[in-house]
This record gives C-alpha cells, sequence and structure tokens, in this order.
C-alpha cells in the first residue's frame, strides 16, 4: 500500500495537485506526470481503473471532472489503493461539502493539508475519517486563533 | 521603522493572494506565460519584505506555481524562512512548500536540521505533526541520522496522533540511515501492541513493508502477527499482516499450516473485496494450494463474472499467476477466458490473452487459435490486431512448439495471418515460417509448396505500400523456396516469380534474399534438366536468369547490386559451357551444398574462453599518440565522408549562375552524344496508329481477393478431428477386441472416458531438431540482484541482542562532549565482509529410481560468490526409451532462485542440453543464487521430457525436491591450531552442543565421518577429543569440540547460531542413521 506519488488533474489534462512520496527530480517529475496524464486520458471511460505502466501499476478513478491517480509498487493491492482514493475522496467532500474542481483549485493548501493528514509518506496513517477531519479542525482552529487577534491596526503597532 | 511597518501592511492589502493568482490565471488562458512571469517578479519583491505575513504568502503562491510546473528552486531559503517562523499558519506553508519543492539535492535542506529539530519537540501537537510530515517527503540520509534519535523518541509520545506518525516516518528514516534500523527496532516492535489502533496500524505498516524486503529477519515476530491477525478486525492491517505472511511462509513452511484454517475463514467470510483479493494472492504464493487452492479458484471465478471492469480485470490477473504453478486448475475454466475476449475493455482482452498463453494444450490448441483467428478478423484497431497476432504466434510456438500435432495447420495459420492489413509484425511470421522449415523436417515438403505460392501471389501483399511490414514473409518465403528448392514441384515457374521486375520495388535485404536464392534454384533446375536430351528448358533458364538479373545489378542497394552482379557473370559462364554441352549441374550445386543447423541465440556467449586467452590484450600494441597524427592515410573513408556530406556552399551570383547555363547549353548543343529533349517526341508518339484500339477491360475489385490455392487452416482443424476420431475409433475397436477375448464384462467407462493428452499422436512424425550449443557450454551467466535496491542495506539481523556501540547518535550541545559521545561521522562497521573462500565439494546423493529416470545431485559451493551454489545434477536413463526435450525448471522461493539466463522469465524452465539414449547418463549443471545460507532449503521442481518410441512419443513429468542442507554451504577449510585458538578467544562466537546417543564407531572413524559429510578438517586430535574447523561460502566460521567418553559429546561455536544449530541437527541426522 505504500504509494509512490498521487496525482490529481482534470479531464483536459491539466495538473490539480501532486504529492510525491519519493525522491525525484523536478525534471523527471514531469515526464512521469505528462506522460501518465495522457496515458490515462487515452483510455476509454468503460475500462478498468488499473493498467501496469513502466515497473509501476497505477490505479486511477474519475469523479466528475477529476481524475485521481495514485502509483503503487508491483506487489501492492489495487483494491485498497482504490479504496484510499475514495477515502480521500470523502474526505475532501465532508471538509468543502460536495466538493467540486473548483474548490480544490482555490484552495490547494487545504486539500494538501487533508492529504497529509490521511497518507504520511504514502502510507495511510488514519484509517478513521473522522478522526483526520478533526485533526485538520483543530490545526485550522489553531491558525484562525493564531490570526483572529491581528487587527490591521495592531499589526502596525499603534496598540 | 514604524513607517516602514505601515508601509508594508498597506502595500500587503494591495498583494495578490493565492485566490486572486487563481484567478488571474484563469483570466489570462491567452498569455499565461506572460501574465505568470510579472507575478513571479511580484512574488520576488514580496519575498524581499520583512514581513512573514507576506513572505508566506508569496511561498503560498510559490508552491501553487511550482505545481503549474514553473521552477522556484531559487525561493528555496525563503521556504526555510517560513518553516522557522513561530506562527503556525505560517509554519504549515513553509513545511508544505518544502515537502512539495525540495529534494535531495536541495542544499539549504542542511540548514533546517535544527529548525526541525526544534519544531519536533514543540508542546504543541500540530507543529510536531507538520514537521513530521514534511520530513517525510524530503528527509535526506543527513537528516535521517541526524533527526532519527529525536524520532525515535517520538514513537513514544504521550499522544497517538505523534506516535503514529512518528512510526510511520521511521520507515523512511531506516531507508535513509540502515544503521538507525537495530537500535529502533525493540520500539518500533513495542508499538505492535500500542493501545491506540492508529499507532499500531501504523507500526504493522512499517514492519510489514521492512519485512516484504528482508523476511527471514523478521520470523522471530510470526507468533505476534499471528495473534493479531486472528484478533484484529480492521481491513487494512489483515491485509498488511496476510501480506506479511506470504513474504514469511517460503521460509518457514510450517507457518502455512497453522495459517491455513484463518485464511480459509477469511476467504468464507470477508464481505471485503480488497481483503478477498489480498488471501488469495497470498494462497497462490505460498504453500497452501492443497488446501485452500480450489476454493480461492471459485472464488475468482465470481470475481471475473462480475460486471464491476475492475474486478474482473484482477481476477484474470490472479488467475495469470495461479497458471505459473496450477496450470491444470485454471484450464477447466477456459470458457470464462475465451467470453473475456469479447469484453469491450481492451487492457481486460489482453490480460485474457495472456491466460491463453498458459492454457494451451495438445488438445485445444487447434481450437483456441480457431477462436482467436476470428478475433483477429473483426478486431478494430492495429494495435489489438497486433496484439492477437503474436499470441497466437507466441501461443504455437511455446515450449519448442510443444503442443502443435499438426504442423501443416500452422504453416496454414501462419500463410492466413498474412493476409492482415497494415500489420507491423510481418517480421515476427517471417521468422515463425524460417524457424519451422527449417527444424521440421517433415513440413518442409508441403511449407516449400505454400511459400513457392506466396511468392507467386506476391502483388497481394506488397501491393500497398501500406502494408510494407508484411513483405517481411517474402524474406522468408524465398529463402525457404531457396534453400529447400529440391522439394519444389515446379521450380522453373518459381525462379521466374522471383525475377519478376515488380521485386524490385521491395526493401533492399530482402531483394538481396530474393537474388541469392534465385541462384539456388536455377542450380535446383539445372540439375532438374540435367541428363533430359532435351536441353532447351536448362538453357531458357539461364537466358531467364540473363535477362532479369541486370535489373538488380542497377539496384541502389550495395548488397542486391553485389550479389546480382556475381551471379549474372556466373550464369553467363555457365550459359557458354551449357552450349557447349559440358554439364555443369553438379559443379552449380556445390555452390550450395550442405545443410545449415540451427544455432541456440545464446550458442555464442557460452563459447568457453579457452585457457591462456586474454580477450582484453591487445594483439599490436596500439601506436602512440603521436605517431598516429602523422599517419595520416589511415583514415580514409572518415576523411573523405566530410567532403561528401557538407557541399560546398560556395557564393555564387544570379549572373555568374545564367553564364555557365548557357555555356553548358551550348556545350551539349555541340556536343553529338547527348541527347537533346525534342519538344515534339509525346505529340509523335500519340499520332501512332492503333493505340486507342486496345481494348481496355474493367476488373471488378468488389470481387475478394482470394490467393489461390492459399489452404485454409479451418480445414485443418476439421482435419485434425476427424484424424483424431479414427484414432479414437480404432483405439475403441482394439479394446472391444481386447475385452472380447477376455470376455469381461465390467466397465463402459472407457469409452466416456475425456481423451487425455498423452492420447494425442501427432500427425506426422515430428522431429524437432534441437538447437546447436557448443561444446563445453558454460552454465548461465550471473544474475545479480540490482545492487541499487535501497532496502538491500535494510537486511540487518534484528534478532541479534544490541551492541555498545550500537547507538543512534544524538546531538551534543557542546564540543567538548562530543569526543565522548558517538559523534556523527562515525558509523558501526555493521556490514559483514563476504571473503571469497575457495569451496571443496561435498556429496550429498539422493536417488530418485522412478522407472524412467534417475537423478543424482550434488551441490557445490561456488568459487567466487558468497551467494552462489552450484547443483551438478546427473541424469541417467533407465528406460528403454529415448529421452530427449529435457526441461528443468524449479519453483523458486525467495531466498533460492534458479538463475536463468537473461531474458526468461522466472518461471520458465532450462533445457538441459543433451538428449538421452537408453541407459546413457550425463550431467547438467545450474547455478542457483542463495540469499541466506543459515536455514536448510527445499526446492521442488520438475523435469519434463519427451519419451520417444518407435512409433510413438509421449511427453512427461517427474517431480523431485532438491533439498540444500547448511553443511552444503560449508567448504573444507584448513585451519592451524593457534588461528583456531584465537577464533575461539574472540567471543564473537556462540556455542551450542550436541549429544550423539548410540554411536559405536572407532573415533577416527567418527571423526572421518564429520570430515566427508560435513565438510570440517580436523584441527587438532589428542586421544579421545579432536578440535575440528569449517567455513562457510559466507565466511562463518564454524568450530567443533568433538569428544567421546562413555557417549559422544559436540560442543560447537559458531558466530551465526541458526546455522550452528543446523548444521549439528545434520551431523546428528548422519549419526543416526547409521
Amino acid at each position: 500500500m505504500l504509494n509512490i506519488f498521487m496525482l490529481l488533474f482534470s479531464r483536459q489534462g491539466k495538473l490539480r495537485l501532486q504529492k510525491w512520496y519519493v525522491p525525484l527530480s523536478d525534471k523527471e517529475r514531469k515526464k512521469i506526470s505528462r506522460d501518465l496524464v495522457q496515458t490515462i486520458l487515452a483510455r476509454k471511460p468503460k475500462m478498468c481503473s488499473f493498467l501496469e505502466w513502466r515497473d509501476l501499476k497505477i490505479v486511477y478513478k474519475r469523479y466528475a471532472s477529476l481524475y485521481f491517480c495514485c502509483a503503487v509498487e508491483d506487489q501492492d493491492n489495487e483494491l485498497i489503493t482504490l479504496e484510499i482514493i475514495h477515502r480521500y475522496v470523502e474526505l475532501l467532500d465532508k471538509y468543502f461539502g460536495s466538493v467540486c474542481e473548483l474548490d480544490i483549485i482555490f484552495n490547494f493548501e487545504k486539500a494538501y493539508f487533508i492529504l497529509d493528514e490521511f497518507l504520511l509518506g504514502g502510507e495511510a496513517q488514519e484509517t478513521s475519517k473522522k478522526n483526520v477531519l478533526k485533526a485538520i479542525e483543530q490545526a485550522d482552529l489553531l491558525q484562525e486563533e493564531a490570526e483572529a487577534p491581528r487587527s490591521v491596526l495592531e499589526e502596525i503597532g499603534l496598540t | 521603522m514604524a513607517l516602514k511597518i505601515v508601509k508594508g501592511s498597506i502595500d500587503r492589502m494591495f498583494d495578490k493572494n493565492l485566490q486572486d493568482l487563481v484567478r488571474g490565471i484563469r483570466n489570462h488562458k491567452e498569455d499565461e506565460a506572460k501574465y505568470i512571469s510579472t507575478c513571479i517578479d511580484e512574488i520576488k519583491q514580496e519575498l524581499k519584505q520583512d514581513n512573514i505575513a507576506v513572505k508566506a504568502n508569496a511561498v503560498c503562491k510559490l508552491t501553487y506555481l511550482q505545481m503549474l510546473g514553473y521552477d522556484v528552486s531559487w525561493a528555496a531559503f525563503n521556504i526555510v524562512e517560513v518553516m522557522s517562523s513561530s506562527k503556525f499558519t505560517y509554519k504549515r506553508i513553509g513545511y508544505l512548500a518544502a515537502s512539495q519543492c525540495f529534494h535531495e539535492s536541495t542544499d539549504v535542506i542542511m540548514l533546517t536540521t535544527n529548525q526541525i529539530r526544534k519544531d519536533l519537540s514543540s508542546p504543541n501537537q500540530y507543529d510536531t505533526g507538520v514537521a513530521l510530515t514534511g520530513l517525510s517527503c524530503f528527509v535526506t540520509p543527513d537528516l535521517a541520522r541526524d533527526l532519527a534519535n529525536d524520532i525515535m523518541t517520538l514513537m513514544s509520545h504521550t499522544k497517538p496522533y505523534i506516535r503514529k506518525k512518528a512510526v510511520l516516518i521511521m520507515y523512511k528514516v531506516f531507508l535513509k540511515y540502515p544503521e538507525s534500523l537495530r537500535p529502533a527496532f525493540p520500539r518500533l516492535k513495542e508499538k505492535l501492541e500500542d493501545p491506540d489502533p492508529g499507532v499500531q496500524s501504523a507500526a504493522v505498516n512499517v514492519i510489514c513493508e521492512l519485512a516484504r524486503r528482508n523476511p527471514k529477519n523478521y520470523l522471530s515476530l510470526a507468533p505476534l502477527f499471528f495473534k493479531l491477525m486472528t484478533s484484529s478486525t480492521n481491513n487494512w492491517v489483515l491485509i498488511k499482516i496476510i501480506k506479511l505472511f506470504g513474504a514469511l511462509t517460503p521460509l518457514e513452511p510450517r507457518l502455512g499450516k497453522k495459517l491455513i484454517e484463518p485464511l480459509t475463514n477469511l476467504i468464507h467470510s470477508t464481505s471485503a473485496m480488497s481483503l478477498l483479493y489480498e488471501c488469495v494472492n497470498t494462497v497462490i504464493a505460498g504453500e497452501y494450494w492443497e488446501s485452500v487452492g480450489n476454493l480461492c479458484v471459485q472464488k475468482l471465478r465470481i470475481l471475473i463474472e462480475d460486471s464491476d471492469q475492475n474486478l474482473k480485470y484482477l481476477g484474470l490477473l490472479a488467475m495469470s499467476k495461479i497458471l505459473k504453478t496450477h496450470p491444470k486448475s485454471v484450464q477447466s475454466h477456459k470458457d470464462l477466458i475465451l467470453q473475456c475476449l469479447d469484453d469491450k475493455d481492451e487492457s481486460i482482452r489482453l490480460r485474457a490473452l495472456d491466460l491463453l498463453y498458459g492454457m494451451v494444450s495438445k488438445k485445444n490448441l487447434m481450437e483456441i487459435v480457431k477462436k482467436l483467428m476470428l478475433h483477429v478478423d473483426k478486431a478494430e484497431g492495429t494495435t489489438y490486431r497486433d496484439e492477437l497476432l503474436t499470441k497466437i504466434i507466441d501461443i504455437c510456438s511455446q515450449s519448442n512448439y510443444q503442443y502443435i500435432t499438426n504442423f501443416e495447420w500452422y504453416i496454414s495459420i501462419l500463410v492466413e495471418l498474412t493476409r492482415l492489413e497494415g500489420t507491423r509484425h510481418g517480421h515476427l511470421i517471417a521468422s515463425q515460417m524460417l524457424d519451422v522449415a527449417i527444424r521440421v523436417k517433415a513440413i518442409r515438403v508441403f511449407a516449400v509448396a505454400q511459400m513457392a505460392t506466396l511468392l507467386d501471389n506476391a502483388h497481394l501483399l506488397t501491393g500497398n505500400t501500406q502494408r510494407n511490414g508484411i513483405c517481411e514473409v517474402l524474406y522468408a518465403a524465398a529463402w525457404i523456396c531457396g534453400e529447400f528448392s529440391e522439394h519444389l514441384e515446379n521450380p522453373t515457374q518459381t525462379l521466374e516469380a522471383m525475377l519478376r521486375p515488380k521485386v524490385a520495388t521491395l526493401p533492399g535485404h530482402i531483394q538481396a534474399v530474393y537474388v541469392q536464392n534465385a541462384a539456388k534454384l536455377f542450380a535446383t533446375v539445372l540439375k532438374g534438366e540435367e541428363g533430359n536430351t532435351d536441353s532447351t528448358a536448362a538453357q531458357e533458364a539461364s537466358q531467364l536468369m540473363i535477362d532479369r538479373l541486370p535489373l538488380f545489378v542497377q539496384s541502389a542497394n550495395l548488397e542486391v547490386q553485389e550479389r546480382a552482379s556475381c551471379i549474372l557473370q556466373l550464369v553467363k559462364y555457365i550459359q557458354k559451357l551449357q552450349q557447349k554441352d559440358v554439364e555443369v549441374a553438379e559443379e552449380v550445386n556445390a555452390l550450395f551444398a550442405g545443410e545449415l543447423n540451427p544455432v541456440a541465440p545464446k550458442a555464442q556467449k557460452k563459447v568457453p574462453v579457452p585457457e591462456g586467452l586474454d580477450l582484453d590484450a591487445w594483439i599490436n600494441e596500439p601506436p602512440s599518440e603521436s605517431e598516429s597524427e602523422d599517419e595520416q592515410p589511415k583514415a580514409i573513408f572518415a576523411k573523405e565522408e566530410p567532403k561528401h556530406s557538407r557541399p560546398r556552399h560556395t557564393e555564387v551570383d544570379e549572373k555568374e549562375l545564367a553564364r555557365r547555363r548557357e555555356a553548358r547549353k551550348q556545350e551539349q548543343a555541340n556536343n553529338p552524344f547527348y541527347i537533346k529533349a525534342s519538344p515534339s517526341s509525346q505529340k509523335v508518339y500519340q499520332e501512332a496508329p492503333g493505340v486507342e484500339h486496345i481494348p481496355v477491360v474493367q476488373i471488378d475489385l468488389n470481387v475478394p481477393l482470394k490467393v489461390p490455392g492459399l489452404p485454409m487452416s479451418d480445414q485443418y482443424v476439421k482435419m485434425e478431428e476427424e484424424r483424431r476420431q479414427k484414432e479414437r475409433a480404432e483405439k475403441k475397436k482394439k479394446e472391444k477386441k481386447k475385452r472380447k477375448e477376455k470376455r469381461s464384462g465390467r466397465g463402459k467407462k472407457h469409452d466416456s472416458a475425456p481423451e487425455s493428452e498423452e492420447d494425442i499422436t501427432p500427425a506426422h512424425m515430428v522431429d524437432i531438431v534441437t538447437e546447436e550449443m557448443p561444446e563445453n557450454a558454460l552454465p548461465s551467466d550471473d544474475d545479480e540482484r540490482d545492487p541499487t535496491d535501497p532496502h538491500k542495506a535494510l537486511d540487518i539481523d534484528l534478532d541479534k541482542p544490541l551492541a555498545d556501540s550500537e547507538k543512534l547518535p544524538v546531538r551534543s550541545h557542546r564540543a567538548a562532549e562530543a569526543q565522548k559521545s558517538p559523534t556523527d561521522g562515525e558509523t558501526e562497521n555493521a556490514t559483514l565482509p563476504e571473503p571469497k573462500k575457495k569451496s571443496s565439494k561435498e556429496k550429498r546423493e539422493k536417488k530418485k529410481d522412478k522407472e524412467r529416470d534417475r537423478k543424482v545431485y550434488d551441490i557445490q559451493g561456488n568459487l567466487q560468490d558468497g551467494s552462489q551454489v552450484v547443483v551438478s545434477v546427473i541424469f541417467e536413463n533407465k528406460c528403454s526409451s529415448f529421452l530427449k526435450s529435457m526441461e528443468f525448471n524449479v519453483l523458486d522461493s525467495l531466498n533460492s532462485k534458479l538463475q536463468r539466463p537473461e531474458g526468461s522469465g522466472p518461471h520458465d524452465g532450462l533445457v538441459v542440453p543433451f538428449q538421452l539414449p537408453p541407459g546413457v547418463s550425463n550431467e547438467a549443471r545450474f547455478v542457483f543464487t542463495v540469499q541466506s545460507i543459515v536455514m536448510p532449503q527445499k526446492l521442488k521442481g520438475t523435469l519434463t521430457f519427451i519419451v520417444k518410441n518407435e512409433d510413438d512419443s509421449t511427453h512427461e513429468k517427474l517431480d523431485f525436491k532438491l533439498h540444500f542442507t547448511c553443511t552444503s554451504y560449508l567448504i573444507t577449510t584448513p585451519c592451524y591450531s593457534d588461528a583456531f585458538a584465537k577464533l575461539l578467544e574472540s567471543g564473537d562466537l556462540k556455542s551450542s552442543s550436541v549429544r550423539l546417543e548410540g554411536v559405536n564407531m572407532p573415533f577416527h572413524h567418527l571423526l572421518a565421518r564429520i570430515c566427508f559429510h560435513h565438510h570440517f578438517s580436523v584441527v587438532e586430535r589428542i586421544d579421545s577429543c579432536a578440535s575440528m574447523y569449517s567455513r562457510s561460502i559466507q565466511g562463518h566460521h564454524v568450530c567443533l569440540l568433538v569428544k567421546t567418553v562413555s557417549t559422544v559429546s559436540i560442543d560447537a561455536k559458531c558466530d551465526e547460531p541458526t546455522l550452528l544449530g543446523n548444521v549439528l541437527d545434520e551431523i546428528k541426522q548422519t549419526f543416526s542413521q547409521c
């Protein structure tokens, strides 16, 4: 279940989110994501969610206009990877309230924060949706607390 | 100062935030790049400000741009600044940016060590959390070393939120800094029983990932995992544990038995497909097949029948894994798999095709191929059709055409395949035609006839230039017709077909083959006509050659030109002799005499280098640098080339050009030999009478083109069926007769019994010529494990108690203390040196007295390599039939693998390079790679071979087991008594002892027995007490002290306790047998 990377991209092939769990140079990452996005978009809609690509297994699924795509190692379980993708979509959905592509575009850092609470180093760290959302909420709260008392005036140093 | 802050804040109100940036990019679709470059300029300005909020905003925008593919590495330092902000809001953004943008070569990572350490120990768990998350993405070996201790402390943090993150990130730390594994492992193990399920699951995850790579080090954890497996209800955890057991069972077969029950329960009860699928996969990989195998296949059938494409795909994938080990179980589901060929999803169709490859048998080959041919006809898209084509050929040609009973049928299939439009695989069909025609002697007459038809109808193949992939087939056709021309019915006709002017449009290499083989055909024609009183036919053939060859002499292709002109001269000479009535046929035929035998693809590589030959040595010393500069003429070709390739671009103006043109025309006009273009020539031609009167017949192209005389493979299918039926009927008749004679009333069951594989006899006596191998061919080449695999470094024994030196480096604050505690640069000498030792032989004999064949084998450590073992097997044919096509295969375990030649799959068998006449024995050697030598191992394998009797040949199989004892890894090594004493004193060795009951043989016999059977040498002997020594191929020392008082006792010491225990067990066994 060790994910190697995760990509979100639109039907037009625009990357919406990318998370790499192995160290690769920017150039390699770009090449991989470009090739892979093309490969997946070329597949017909009724085709199954798995493909063997180079020495990796690719698991992808389309939700509305977005493709979610994970790469795992040869011995990994495809169905649990699909489950991970689905879990992540559910988390996004809960957090944003019926999520759409635009939510992820405009709040892309939030999408990353949720992903980071769910997967760490490519491994699922929390299988309970409730716990993930709780952690995110609390971290957000901390952020708001930090921001709330800072009015502009305060910042200028007039108070 | 205040003013500056005010200014900064007001500016900030006008700054773009992330949303503005995204909106802006969306609004500037036409000039996105330009818009973004202005944004980056703005960001650069923002980063120059002191206000951390502005910086964080800028970094956030950069992270977005990085995702779009823009280079932001220049801002790495600013990212570090934001990371070190004390406010969580900014820190979070900083770490996110770092985890997206940093990689191992980012140099500012060095600067982050202290900041990360500070965050890790922050009282706020979310600070720690983001630091851990970020670190998981960009941890480097340096960071891993410096922070390993801090992270290990966090594994015992009070908050489960932190514990679980810390546990997970340890895996990344181990990969980057393997020395941390042993010190951290006890705590990691503790976490398997953490009260928080999340932490527990994280620990399971990490240990499973580690164990999958190096299972043998984790065998001792099996009971703990077994407990977890039976108690856990979390599917995620269960999947991991089952995967782990899948890796462990090959090393510890007893585990398999224990697991059968819980596995079966899970398979029966779970509703989660992912868990079911994992169980099935483990069953396939492990040793549970006997008891759960059928259940798994049933479940897979349900998956494949499901309407969900994903389950269908995975079901087929799992089936293909089963196919490798238990083909019978899959074959019974042929119907289902053939159905999948009609699936709308191409990836499923391809999977099904893969499966078919392994499912064919002599009985169903024709039927399956017929189905595939139907699919070829209706397949849309060339890729899938090409895939089908390659699969058909793969299926038919596998294991040396093992399943083909009728080669005429196969040739017709190949010929039918040539009609495929637009295929890229012409060369594949061609090579099959060549291979079959060369290796199956019985088929040559038929093949030659078919190829002649192909040549005759070559226009159908080459008609369309788009289809030129297929014209490769003509290469094969021409060669076969030429080489085996003695079988041609009408060589003159074929010769004519090969010399048609249209041939000149074929690619050069094919034309060359045409020309060469035309000559062979010509020789055959001459031979056929010789002795006839009427020599006109022979002379006509020569005339034909002389007429047509000049076309090829003009070819632009050097090869064609050269061959054609040689042959043309030859034919002209022959013609002269013919006119003088000299008999030439024999001499011409001598040009092409001799038969070409197929050569095995690896033959060249296997030729052993003769002793004393150094291939790297210079034959002539290369000339020194200075000399070569002077010796210009050496590079004639290299020097001339540039002249040709680079035309001189001299500046010539228009006037000059016009002047030259004029001069040239003048010159041409005055030249009587220059044929001038006459403007009226075309008109003259048109005015010629009678051209219009030539009747033009419209050809109706709607009638499908049918190549005359091409066979239909379907006919063969029918014929074959009839033949088999007839055979069966005859057999039945015979049986009935017998029964009548015997008058035994019982048993109609034979009639309804399905035809078994062996019952099918091939249509013709087929002798597949084996490929030739050089004498003393060497065993296969080395195939080492990938040395760059990071998991290799994690192959560390975890059961060994921790040494004092093995501690994670702790960063100390003062330089004075640094000297006392292990500093960063210090690394333990954890890797064991692997000395290369000479091996001696040990002979373990194991007889397999089956009626047909006997095998004796001998395992022997490799001279050069600590992980290689050579197994020499003596094959003895004890039956009265001829044995051939022997194929040796072993089911690899994780620990021991049969080395197969490069390019072959992990389950392919190795061809035994000889055949066995009755009563003859011969020896073959196989190389195995063994990772761990501390445990004995049994490998299962099969030997398949063809038993050839006078009237039929059957395919047979012999199962065997190879027993790799620990003793076979020991090498007799002499040791002097002082070295021996030093070794015992060193204290590195663990001791163990064993008592041999009921042994009453003289002491020296006892010693000799240990020396002989277990590869020890006597170091010193005093009365009834002796010290002995041996060494393993991986350099473990094994010392024995053997004493006899009333019973025999052996005290032993070794640096590897497991190995020692096993060697002692084996010694005990040796003496219990006597």
